[in-house]
């Protein structure tokens, strides 16, 4: 294990990337030094590679050497009233000095509470007592990890009725509240916005420009008719084209910035995953110089 | 407040009921199904974990009662980590103790063996005895000798033939022989490099293992095995040991 003596993280550039998931990970892994590059990065679930040692860890250190990673976080529960697990933290911070990740992040979600893990990004409302208890989880991590954590926004499929804000400005307080980043979810959006009846272009133009430094895109099912009708967050299929119109338009107005294809159940081929990613890189290249706006 | 509502909403995604309601709203449709997506994803997403984790089990007692089995579990007993590789350590108990399949009393052993191959695959990297070492000893040196065992490596003692079960379970297999349920068998779980290796070994081989997790020497294991098992043969049993990487190299404490 001296692989995290030797490597250290350089910034990932406003790039496509692709989530790197178990169905594909030997094969990265073997790839020859002068292989042809898969992706101009990777992006790892960390609670994935938490164990002590085995072929997986290894896998991941091979893939390291050729790629630049984020380390995005399932289990942290940023929205636990009852504060992070220590231990947890320390399992992350153990990952993340192996692996050095350009990027670290977790949800605006919770999925603990009492010592129990649901193993679910669940939602929480948007009040002064819960942005007080999200900014100190978050402040905590950023200090325990010494890195700048991005906080995802979430899909959800409901709202709470104790709500004072929108998720916006939500975000855009514990912003302000931690120095966090952002990480936007432009399907999340869009996949909340057609739940809960909110528009998915206000909330993207009043999203902090400047704190947003990773964009998500995947795809979701559209299931039901009528009343029944709920958009789910799978991640089983491609982004959709008014997804992909929302990205556009997003990366327009904050300018390019590194984007990730999620896809994590019915897992295609990795190349439908980098036709995927090529389509993101066509749209970040076709903005004009003065749009571009790379974060380091 | 956000504390109770989040226990509120564990009981309704981890139960039946609709505890949560009063907190929550869709923007439209019926609020029970907006629930349910919820509902489903963290039962549905956790039973998955544990057909993953034990796939004869769920071969033996087929996909609709594991479904069952499984959802039963996950309700007695959430993850404690929020790390799903190791979410099941309890299963193989939590079957022994069920009172549906009281007709199957090995299932809790295939059940141990399986989570041993987990154990063993996920275990810290070590490497392992170098039987070369033992050239340099004395006899008596030799004897006192106490050999580590890796740390992937997992025995398994059932009173049923489950070394025969697992391996007829196997998703390759399709004509499964009957089985004599009176025998017992003894599998030992190593993984020498990254690959888990799961063998059978006879009892007398068993104890012999067993002696180095109680802190025996090398001459006292063999002892003990000799003492119940005269047949032992010692030196295949360790030529077999360090082919496979059941004892870990001394130089890496």
């Amino acid at each position: 294990m001296t692989a995290s003596h030797t490597i250290t993280a350089s910034p990932i550039s406003a790039t496509a990337g692709i989530g790197l998931r178990l169905a594909h990970l030997s094969d990265v892994a073997r790839q020859a030094d002068d292989a042809p590059r898969s992706a101009s990065w990777f992006e790892i679930h960390s609670e994935t590679f938490l164990n002590a040692g085995g072929a997986r860890l290894a896998m991941l250190q091979d893939v390291r050497r050729r790629y630049a990673l984020s380390c995005h976080g399932v289990g942290l529960s940023l929205g636990s009233a009852q504060g992070l697990d220590p231990a947890h933290l320390k399992r992350l911070k153990h990952l993340f000095d192996r692996v050095q990740p350009s990027l670290i992040s977790e949800h605006l979600a919770w999925s603990v509470v009492d010592g129990a893990y649901l193993n679910d990004l669940l939602p929480l409302p948007y009040t002064d007592e819960t942005l007080a208890i999200v900014s100190a989880n978050v402040s905590r991590a950023q200090d325990f990890f010494g890195q700048r954590l991005l906080v995802e926004n979430p899909s959800s499929y409901l709202s709470f009725t104790a709500s004072s804000m929108p998720e916006w400005d939500f975000l855009a307080r514990l912003v302000k509240n931690t120095g966090c980043g952002l990480l936007l979810d432009v399907n999340n959006v869009f996949v909340s916005a057609a739940n809960n009846d909110f528009s998915a272009a206000q909330y993207l133009s009043q999203v902090p420009a400047d704190a947003v430094a990773e964009i998500h895109l995947a795809g979701h099912s559209d299931e039901g008719q009528g009343d029944a009708r709920v958009l789910i967050d799978t991640h089983s299929t491609y982004v959709c084209d008014p997804v992909w119109d929302l990205y556009r338009a997003t990366v327009g107005r904050i300018g390019a910035r590194p984007t990730l294809i999620e896809w994590d159940m019915d897992i295609p081929a990795l190349s439908e995953l980098q036709n995927e990613a090529a389509r993101a890189q066509t749209i970040m290249d076709g903005l004009k110089a003065s749009e571009r706006a790379d974060v380091a | 407040m956000w504390l109770e509502a989040q226990r509120a909403f564990q009981s309704t995604v981890v139960g039946t009921n609709d505890t949560i309601a009063p907190h929550v709203r869709a923007a439209y449709g019926p609020l029970a199904n907006r629930i349910a997506v919820y509902r489903n994803t963290v039962q549905q997403s956790l039973i998955d974990v544990l057909a993953t984790a034990f796939p004869a089990v769920q071969r033996i007692v087929g996909a609709r009662f594991f479904a069952a089995l499984a959802r039963d579990f996950v309700r007695t007993r959430l993850p404690d980590v929020p790390q799903l590789s190791v979410y099941g350590v309890h299963f193989a108990d939590f079957i022994a103790s069920h009172e549906h399949i009281r007709d199957l009393p090995y299932l809790a052993d295939v059940a141990r063996l399986e989570w041993a191959r987990g154990e063993a695959y996920f275990a810290a990297d070590a490497p392992v005895f170098d039987p070369a070492v033992l050239a340099t000893l004395e006899p008596e040196q030799l004897a006192s000798l106490k050999l580590k065992l890796h740390p992937a490596t997992r025995l398994i003692a059932s009173r049923y033939p489950i070394h025969r079960i697992w391996a007829v379970n196997q998703p390759d297999v399709t004509e499964v022989p009957a089985i004599d349920m009176s025998i017992a068998e003894n599998v030992l779980v190593s993984r020498p490099a990254y690959d888990v290796i799961i063998r059978f070994v006879p009892s007398a081989d068993a104890t012999f293992v067993q002696a180095f997790s109680q802190g025996r020497s090398l001459g006292e294991a063999a002892a003990e095995a000799m003492g119940s098992h005269p047949e032992f043969d010692l030196q295949t049993a360790l030529q077999n040991h360090f082919i496979h990487g059941t004892f870990a190299s001394m130089a890496a404490a």
